[in-house]
Formats: C-alpha cells, structure tokens, sequence
C-alpha cells in the first residue's frame, strides 16, 4: 500500500491517463466484479449449513469431485499432443516460405470455426456411416472390433486436437520467427546440425514462449465444454467440470454451488499453470548452464 | 567398455555415423509431414462430410449419397428461424466491434502514451480475461447478469462477449499506437490541437490499418465465441453459433441433412470473414497478439 501512495506522488499527472478510465471501469464492472460477486455467492450456500457447506458439498459429491480428474484425464493428454506436434512443425516452418503460408493459412480454419462446428463434422465424419469407418473397412483395419470414435473419451480428445493443435502451433510459430536466425546461422557456421541447432539455440530461447503455449494450450483443454456433450458422454466419462458448473447454474438453479465449481476449476488451472512455469525455470536454466561443455 | 568402443570410431564409422544421421533426417521429416497431412486431410473431409450431407437427400453407409437436393437449406432456413437468429447475430457482432474500438483505442493510446499510476495495474487487468478461458468467468458472469436482469436481453448478450473482445483490442492496438511518430503529437500541439481535435485529425486516419485489423480480428472471434453467448442468451437472443448447438444437441428432433445445411450456413459466413481478415493480418494474430516487438 505504501508502495502505491509512493508511486501516485511520485509520477507526474498526465491528463491523457485518465482515456483508459471507460475500458477499464468496464472490466471491472463486468469482469472483476463477477468474480468477487462469485467467490461471496460461493460462501452463502443455497441451502445454509455454514459458509464452507458447498465446498465440502464438492468434495463429498461423487457427482462433483471426480470430474476434476476426468478434466484433467482429458486435458493433459491433449496438452501434451498438441504442444509435443506443434513444437516440431512450427521449428520445421519457421522460415518464410510459401508452405508456411499455406499450411498457417489451413489451421487458422478449424480455429475460427469453432468448437461447434468441428463437433458436428466429426459426428458424421467418425459417425458409424461415415468416411472414416468405410475407409477404414475399405482398408481392411477392422479386425473385428468396432472402433468408435464419437460419444466416447476419444471423441471429445481428437476434437480438443483438432481445435487446439492449430492454436499451439500458430502461437508457437509467432514465437519461433521472433528468434533472430542469424544465431542459428552463426551455430550452423561453427558446425551445428538442425538437431544441435534446435537444441543448443532454438530451445532455450523458446522456453519462455514453449511455457506460454503449454499454459494456454493447458487452460484451454482444462475449460473444454460444448464438444464434450456433442461428442462425449456427459453423463459418465466425459463429464466435465464445466459441464458440472453450468448445470448446477442453469439447470438446478444454484448459482452459489456454481460459482463453487467455477471457483475449484479457476483454482486447478492456477496450481497446473503455476506449476508449468516452474517446471521452465528448471528446463530452462539447464541447457544454458551446460552450453559450454 | 561400450562407452570405451564409442569413442573410438573404426574406419569408415563416419560415413555410416552421416548416413544414420541423414536416414533420421528424413525419417524424422516424414514423422512430421505425415502427421500435419493426416491432421489437414482429416479436417478437409470431416469439413467437406458436412457440406455432402448438407446436399444429400439419404446418405446412408455409401462412399456418396444416393442424389442430390438443396431444398435442406429452404428447410433448414425455416426450421431454425435463421434470418432472426442472423440478424441477431449481425447485431451482437456489429456492437461488439464497435464499441471494443470505441473503448479500447483510447484506453491503448493511453497506455502507449502515457504515464500514470497504476498503469502496470491497468495492464494486468486488461490481460486477465484473455488468460482465463471463458467458461470459468463466464459462469459467474452469467450468474451476475440472472440478479440484475441483464441475462437473456440482446444488450446483456452485446457485454457479455465485449468481456473478452475488449482487451484484445487494447493488446492489438498498444504496440500499434507506440510505433506512431511521437513528434506528430508535439506538431499538432505546437499548431493549437487539444488532444480531442489531435485524436480526430491526426492520430485517427494514422490509426485507420491498426483498427480495422483489430476489429475483423474481434469480428471473426466473436462469431465463433460460443461459451459467454450461451450462458447469457434467452430463446429470443441466440447467435448463430448457439442456435447450430442447440440443433446439434438435439439430433433426431430434426434431419441430420439440415443441421448440416444450417453448419454450411455458418461456415461460409465465418470464412468469408476470415478470408477478408487474412488480407490485412497474419494467421498467427489470429491467436496471439501482434508479435513480440524486437527486444
């Protein structure tokens, strides 16, 4: 506090400061306010029992509890696809070339169609009557068991790729071409092949920005929600936190337990991408030290 | 003794050591390549399996369907109440590339500009809805907009996506108003301009590429921005996205071939705007802000 009397003295006024006066106010209005207004709604339970009541609901709640881990089941995985693919495309793309065009050109589509879309397509698509299964058979790889892609844990993961490969890959590819390649060069000039080069160059400058994809890629995955009732089964497997969240809000009309589940799942995120940007501090002070030998 | 053996290469082990690498090489570059085709190849046919279907009038185990009708998307128009549930969409879409620009061009000059207390503070606020995914404040949100009436009303729909759409428009438009001559302004001043005649005069025509990047951008965004409107929308107020989950959600009630002419409806609406979009920015803005200026 003292800090901030100390900043307000100490900075000259300028009156053009105060233009960031309405957007501000908006999101404190519409995105601050909410978000308290949640975590006080979270301590006044719908139907009494003390403040912690809903919390303990949600650990007691085998209805609740669990979809934490079934989130996670759902989202690490498909971090791991997307960041693990996107790393090697986005390095075997980083200089300008009309492929580059062509191939950033076709990820942003499954992007801006949205989630919604792409869990309509794959419910014909991987449907029993649909392309892939007859191709499938075409090519002789059933071998007897049916394989289903829709309604199931597989659905909903192949959608969270389909979506979010796209996203990591662009968001890796904006931090791979800010590297200055002149220092790969500089490497290739000393002797370094593409593997050293990615390892002893590209890869510690690109922690930070790998770090940045995983946490987003991460969140993203985590806040799954529409292609988990399309092409899950939101009952059982896929029932995630999401899900769990709005039918309390708007299906049983518990705006406090809600906000509750919405809270946990905020909390969970934080802890997972606190403990990413940890993990890159060791990833990355490890290569750098080693440089030399 | 292995670790020994490898250090000592016998004659000719080079070669073979280049020719492993080189195999690797290419293996590794097939690994790659092939996953990316197989990826794109599947998108295009499950894209192209709703723009089929959308046509067919039965389709049922066959490569192709049995013929060919477009009378699903007559069908598909009345059936869903599109043109309601478009001009719905124009209007929360119109006002929420609007007002982002209205509110947040002036509050990225300020940050650009300006110095003023608070204004990391400012900055982290502005970030936080970007990081944290829609679902997770989009439920108290929702929760907020039930008490005070707001949820369900076309303008509660219109602020509820303004959330999310706001400060990318800050975080586009910032490096783009830092890069502007700061020696314009003192020009302008020098010649008698407040700061309103100098928004209007000289920063805004100077402005004009940055915004209509960060408005296509939040335009495209919002179409898709499916979680925020579904929480906030009454039967009355659903964009198109909504209204194609709904049908989604309830296969069965009606044909599949309809649904499918309803998603064909989308995506061309969504692609034509992402065609345009990709004339004035670079597909890698379309996820992340402008990129990291040269440190």
């Amino acid at each position: 506090m003292s800090t901030l009397a100390a900043n307000l003295a100490k900075a000259p006024r300028d009156s053009r400061g105060w233009l960031v006066a309405p957007a501000l106010a908006f999101i404190v209005v519409l995105f601050l306010y909410p978000f308290a207004y949640g975590l006080v709604l979270s301590f006044q339970p719908m139907n009494g029992g003390g403040m912690f009541a809903n919390y303990l609901q949600f650990i007691r709640d085998l209805s609740l509890w669990p979809t934490v881990f079934i989130t996670l089941k759902l989202a690490v995985p498909a971090t791991v696809i997307n960041v693990g693919l996107a790393l090697p495309v986005a390095f075997a793309l980083r200089r300008k070339s009309p492929y580059q065009k062509f191939v950033t050109t076709l990820l942003v589509i499954p992007i801006t169609l949205g989630t919604v879309l792409v869990a309509d397509g794959m419910l014909s698509y991987f449907g029993p009557n649909g392309w892939f299964p007859q191709a499938l058979h075409a090519l002789h790889m059933y071998r007897g068991v049916e394989i289903r892609l829709t309604h199931n844990y597989w659905g909903v993961l192949i959608s969270l790729i389909i979506s979010g490969f796209p996203f990591a890959f662009l968001l890796m590819l904006s931090y791979i071409t800010g590297i200055d390649p002149t220092l790969a060069r500089a490497a290739a000039t000393l002797g370094a092949g593409p593997w050293q080069q990615f390892r002893q160059i590209y890869l510690p400058l690109l922690a930070p920005g790998l770090a940045m994809t995983a946490c987003l890629s991460f969140v993203q995955a985590y806040s799954v929600f529409p292609s988990a009732i399309l092409l899950g089964a939101p009952a059982g497997p896929t029932r995630v936190i999401s899900i769990a969240a709005s039918e309390a809000a708007f299906e049983s009309y518990d705006y406090s337990l809600a906000s509750t589940i919405a809270i946990v799942m905020g909390f969970v995120q934080l802890i997972v991408v606190a403990a990413m940007l940890n993990a890159k501090r060791y990833f990355y002070s490890g290569p750098v030290s080693g440089g030399k030998g | 003794m292995t670790s020994h053996r490898r250090n000592v290469p016998a004659p000719g082990a080079a070669a073979s050591q280049a020719g492993r690498a080189r195999l690797l090489d290419v293996l590794w570059k097939v690994f790659v390549w092939g996953g990316v085709t197989f990826l794109l190849l599947n998108v295009l046919l499950l894209i192209a399996t709703v723009g089929m279907n959308s046509i067919a009038t039965r389709w049922f185990g066959t490569p192709l369907p049995q013929g060919f009708t477009l009378h699903w998307y007559a069908q598909a128009w009345r059936d869903f109440q599109l043109s309601s549930v478009l001009w719905v969409t124009f209007e929360v879409v119109g006002s929420v590339v609007v007002l982002s620009l209205l509110l947040g061009v002036p509050a990225a000059y300020a940050l650009a500009r300006a110095q003023f207390p608070g204004k990391r503070l400012a900055m982290l606020v502005f970030l936080l809805p970007l990081m944290v995914p829609p679902v997770t404040y989009g439920i108290p949100m929702a929760t907020a907009m039930y008490q005070t009436g707001l949820a369900g009303t076309l303008p509660g729909v219109i602020l509820a996506n303004l959330v999310p759409a706001l400060p990318f428009v800050i975080l586009v438009m910032t490096p783009f108003i830092e890069q502007i001559d700061p020696n314009l302004e003192s020009a302008a001043r020098i010649f008698g301009a407040n700061t309103f005649r100098y928004f209007l005069y000289v920063l805004l025509p100077l402005l004009v590429p940055g915004m209509l990047a960060a408005g296509l951008l939040v335009l495209v965004r919002s179409i898709g921005m499916f979680e925020l409107t579904f929480f906030t929308a009454g039967p009355g107020t659903q964009t198109l996205v909504v209204a194609l989950y709904y049908a989604v959600f309830s296969t069965g009630v009606r044909a599949s071939q309809s649904i499918d002419a309803m998603a064909m409806i989308y995506m061309a609406i969504t692609l034509a705007w992402v065609l345009i979009a990709l004339r004035f920015v670079s597909p890698t803005q379309m996820v992340s802000r402008v990129k990291e200026p040269p440190r």
